[in-house]
């Protein structure tokens, strides 16, 4: 079955989602990584989107899912790399994405992560 | 008006749905669309793709390259012949579903685009008509 990798950096865990993404795979990926959280008791989830050319409300609900499914079980979410064509569709969608942090790359998303992850 | 190109493609699975937002992306660039009016078309694509293989429980997209007066225009219809909308008004409410979304698909797809036009007779079907200009 097609899967979207998730890598593991100490206590954090790693998406980059790079491919265009039918239903089943994005509903697949946030099962594996609520998975992967608990396993590995993981701090923090960072999901880069910047390869994504589009996201619907369909992956916009994973996303919201995802970030409040890893809040629950003490890990943070840190959403990267949005393109800016993305981010106005999105709001015009009308999808805020309340409650999910975000960061412009990687970098910033980690040094965010590190953080929130200190200051607890 | 005159129709440059046509064609058509079916949504029946998942992956249909992925390969219509595949066929919109392509041709919004032949129609030489901006990029961000691209990504607007392509997601609301996505967004009525889902709801003809979810609720309308499967269907087609036609498309055709439109030319007038100069400008240049993507029309994309939505068909299929399952239960039709019974309460129009009410799926045209932002966050009313009748699956388990957001509710967002077909009134976020009508704000993504110029033209929007909604055809559907409970049992016979739903057709939906979406238009950009450049």
């Amino acid at each position: 079955m097609e899967r979207i990798p998730i890598l593991q950096m100490g206590g954090f865990l790693l998406v980059t989602i790079q491919v265009d993404m039918h239903d089943q795979l994005a509903l697949t990926l946030q099962d594996d990584l609520s998975e992967r959280i608990s396993q590995i008791s993981a701090r923090g989830v960072l999901i880069d989107i910047s390869a994504l050319d589009m996201v619907d409300s369909f992956i916009g609900r994973m996303i919201g899912t995802i970030s409040g499914l890893s809040k629950i079980m003490d890990a943070e979410t840190v959403l990267v790399g949005m393109q800016p064509a993305v981010a106005i569709t999105l709001v015009e969608l009308g999808m805020t994405l309340p409650g999910v942090s975000t960061a412009l790359n990687v970098e910033r998303g980690m040094k965010l992560l590190r953080e929130r992850v200190r200051e607890q | 008006m005159s129709v440059r190109s046509s064609g058509s493609q079916p949504i029946q699975i998942e992956q249909d749905v992925v390969l219509a937002r595949q066929t919109a992306r392509k041709l919004a660039q032949e129609c030489g669309m901006r990029l961000i009016d691209l990504t607007k078309m392509v997601t609301a694509v996505s967004e009525l793709a889902r709801n003809t293989m979810v609720y309308g429980g499967g269907g087609d997209m036609d498309w055709e390259i439109l030319e007038e007066s100069g400008r240049t225009g993507l029309r994309l219809v939505f068909r299929d012949e399952g239960p039709g909308i019974p309460d129009l008004k009410l799926a045209m409410t932002d966050g009313w579903t009748s699956g388990g979304g957001l509710g967002l698909g077909l009134t976020g797809a009508r704000r993504l685009v110029e033209e929007f036009e909604l055809e559907t007779e409970p049992g016979k079907g739903t057709r939906i008509t979406i238009t950009r200009w450049t």
